[in-house]
């Protein structure tokens, strides 16, 4: 644990090193107010680039959420091997992946998987 | 306590050599790309440079880390400054979870510190396109977010159905149990889903949604230049080696501290490499497709077939 800590603090320092060292040894030329707008083929930028997204990326979101909370349950999956009953382990483990795995196929079959309709 | 004073430092020197050489790693993967893309397109590619261009990558960082810093107006730039280090920092924590028999960090929970590493990397290249507040990177950081976490599924629950098998979390374990005969061969449409999805998971060329330079500019970092830009990008081909190297040690089981280990993860490097020469990109939508209709399903069965294993194996006694 007290490696782990010292090892994350230096990797973090080695990052921010290598950063810094790039910012004070980076030439820089002339601010311009064109050069440091946001880039857009040349163009002055037109509107905010905070714009409404396609509702796609959040329902996939969304979808990811309820998969990765299902993983989390199955982690334990492997550690409980060994202080359980193989048939009550088999059991449970079987009803939760087939309420996963219907639950994947309930959202195909209702289209909440389709991309562009 | 004096004696663990003295792990820790050796713990921490080798976590630093090992840094080290990964970073000169990743400049050396990124001669290997640019050579192996020249000969794929029947030309040389960077030969000049040193001996054979053998110091091409080291002209290259040079290159990058002197030229000019931009300051977007627009942008948050503290989280914008920061977002590099970030990405950086994290694929090169990842490679704490190596399975070495001495020297370095074991973890018992190697592969959820895995998975930890591997969520947390969403949110650099999400805040990274958010924060340079530019049409181009906004997309590009959306795109690649949705591509990210619909293939962190497929991939956790391949390794899930690995851990049951195991019944542990510790990558030594996969030392262990390949003695005989590697994963690979015990599943191979799982190794070639896994592969897959490490493309998609890194923003290989299949799938490099994120830096679309036909549609998007450059992706999420169209806004970074010099020192950003080249911490992005070692971020990225960190997390290409790791992936290889994970690869090795998943499917193809070798003991790190073999040399066999090395040639085969540089062959997955070069696999990699490769598949960018080889084939176009794919359209988005059929990329989402391929994670939800057919990699999720197949993973989840194959969790079930695992699952009963484990438990015949227990019931024969074997």
């Amino acid at each position: 644990m007290i490696t782990m800590f010292y090892i994350s603090t230096l990797t973090l320092l080695i990052c921010y090193i290598v950063m810094t060292l790039a910012s004070l040894i980076s030439k820089k030329t002339i601010f311009d107010r064109e050069k440091n707008s946001p880039y857009e083929c040349g163009f002055d930028p037109k509107g905010s680039a905070r714009f409404p997204f396609s509702l796609r990326f959040f329902l996939i979101a969304v979808i990811f959420l309820i998969f990765d909370v299902e993983i989390t349950l199955l982690l334990p999956l492997a550690s409980i091997f060994n202080i359980t009953k193989v048939f009550s382990w088999l059991f449970t483990s079987t009803l939760f992946l087939i309420i996963l795995l219907l639950g994947l196929y309930y959202e195909w079959f209702q289209g909440a998987l389709e991309w562009s309709k | 306590m004096e004696s663990n004073c003295f792990v820790l430092l050796v713990e921490v020197v080798n976590y630093l050599v090992l840094i080290i050489c990964v970073l000169v790693g990743v400049a050396f993967v990124t001669l290997l790309e640019r050579k192996i893309l020249g000969y794929i397109q029947i030309r040389k590619g960077p030969n000049k440079v040193g001996y054979m261009g053998l110091f091409q990558p080291f002209s290259d960082a040079v290159k990058l880390f002197s030229k000019e810093q931009t300051m977007p107006i627009m942008s948050n730039f503290i989280i914008y400054y920061f977002c590099p280090i970030f990405s950086l920092f994290l694929s090169l924590l990842v490679w704490s979870v190596l399975p070495y028999d001495v020297g370095l960090v074991s973890f018992n929970m190697s592969i959820l510190f895995f998975f930890c590493c591997l969520g947390m990397g969403v949110y650099s290249v999400m805040v990274a396109g958010w924060a340079s507040n530019c049409k181009y990177s906004l997309l590009g950081s959306l795109r690649s977010v949705a591509q990210t976490i619909s293939y962190e599924v497929s991939l956790a629950l391949i390794l899930l159905s690995f851990i049951v098998l195991l019944g542990g979390f510790s990558l030594e374990l996969f030392n262990k149990y390949q003695n005989y005969i590697w994963f690979m061969f015990l599943s191979l449409p799982l190794s070639l889903i896994w592969f897959a999805s490490c493309l998609a998971e890194t923003n290989r060329t299949p799938f490099d949604f994120a830096e679309g330079e036909s549609e998007l500019v450059s992706g999420f970092n169209t806004e970074y230049s010099s020192g950003g830009f080249a911490l992005i990008f070692m971020a990225e081909y960190s997390s290409i080696l790791f992936m290889s190297v994970l690869f090795v040690v998943v499917f193809l089981g070798s003991n790190p501290c073999s040399l066999v280990f090395y040639l085969k993860s540089m062959f997955l490097a070069f696999v990699f490499v490769w598949v960018r020469g080889t084939l176009p990109r794919l359209r988005y939508d059929k990329l989402m497709y391929l994670a939800w209709k057919s990699f999720l399903p197949v993973s989840i069965n194959y969790l079930f077939f695992f699952i009963g294993v484990k438990s015949l194996c227990f019931v024969l006694n074997l």
